[in-house]
């Protein structure tokens, strides 16, 4: 898994690439929890385009955000779900809990 | 010794189960493993205990007094179990690994490749690769609490099963692993309403597979999975 940060104005947005699994979640929840817990980002967007591989334990990762994320009063978006990691979000039955926008520029809107 | 020749059904190798014939919820524990029906024509046989042999997905019985038949209640037993020891089909794969997390990925990409090579749908294939990755995840954190050196042996086959009145083609994977002994009652899961992380991988393997079977056997935790094909794709190789 890859992760990178991209800052515009008082949002951070976090292209993630390859597989989320037991081995790379961790990073990714790191990653997560500095942006809302410790730095306090009011939005941060997860494109997720480039995943090939979602397991349970990268959902925990983005639920552990999201519930970061109510905590400061952020936000978390996702958007570039592929067919993949949406199959897992369903199954999970946690899809309707993320905020999830089609493309960058809605997960940016004002 | 007494010595018995088994009928010969061909294709699946003879597994002798057991020599007494227990009650139908016992938990089958074979004496013999046989590899090969070719090598093994001729069985000992046990006096004055009843033996059952497993060929071919057809069962014999050989009572206390001799007498050799088929036996439809054993049958039934034995499919009421449908144990990964009776259901011998052609061995595709076997793997041993480390239960390092980063060995995960390799397993994805064999099993992918494998299952599309047996004619799962795109979508049934990324269900049995979720789900060997989960078990694989929850046999590093919970059997062998993190370690990563220990190991964990997969083996993947092609099976014939009864079901329905048909017999169908399926993959069966079983993993197993000599950790701590998992209780079968953490096994639940949880309620998908309750959000908070973690607790999502057993339902991810149940949601993704036809049979989920866990059991511990010989110091071993084995966990066996079957994804059925959709659609046969012709005769069997390999049995």
């Amino acid at each position: 898994m890859k992760i990178s940060a991209r800052h515009l104005d008082k949002i951070t947005i976090f292209d993630i690439s390859g597989d989320i699994d037991l081995a790379t979640s961790p990073e990714l929840r790191k990653a997560l929890l500095r942006e809302l817990r410790e730095l306090k980002t009011p939005r941060v967007v997860l494109n997720l385009a480039g995943v090939r591989y979602i397991d349970s334990s990268g959902v925990a990762s983005l639920v552990e955000g999201l519930k970061a994320s109510r905590d400061v009063g952020s936000r978390l978006i996702l958007f570039g779900l592929n067919r993949t990691v949406r199959e897992v979000l369903q199954l999970s039955k946690l899809v309707k809990i993320f905020e999830i926008c089609e493309n960058e520029e809605q997960s940016v809107a004002p | 010794m007494e010595e018995i020749e088994p009928p010969n059904y061909g294709g699946s190798p003879p597994v002798r189960l057991c020599a007494k014939v227990r009650r139908a919820d016992s938990i089958l524990k074979p004496v013999e493993d046989l590899e090969y029906a070719g090598l093994l024509r001729r069985l000992p046989s046990c006096p004055r205990r009843d033996s059952v042999y497993y060929l071919d997905r057809r069962c014999v019985r050989k009572s206390a007094s001799g007498d050799l038949s088929e036996t439809k209640r054993v049958i039934q037993f034995l499919e009421s179990e449908e144990s990964a020891l009776v259901s011998r089909g052609s061995l595709l794969l076997r793997m041993e690994l480390p239960s390092d997390p980063e060995m995960l990925c390799v397993v994805r990409n064999a099993l992918g490749e494998l299952a599309a090579k047996l004619g799962f749908s795109e979508a049934e294939c990324r269900a049995v690769v979720l789900a060997v990755d989960e078990a694989m995840t929850n046999i590093i954190r919970h059997a062998y609490l993190g370690e990563a050196e220990r190991p964990i042996e997969a083996s993947f086959r092609r099976i014939h099963v009864a079901r329905d009145g048909k017999s169908k083609d399926a993959l069966e994977i079983v993993l197993e692993d000599r950790g701590v002994t998992v209780n079968p009652e953490k096994l639940c899961g949880r309620a998908l309403e309750d959000v908070r992380p973690g607790g999502l991988g057993l339902h991810f393997i149940r949601q993704s597979m036809d049979t989920v079977e866990f059991s511990r056997r010989w110091g071993r935790n084995q966990l066996r999975l079957v994804k059925f094909l959709a659609v046969q794709e012709g005769p069997r190789k390999g049995t």
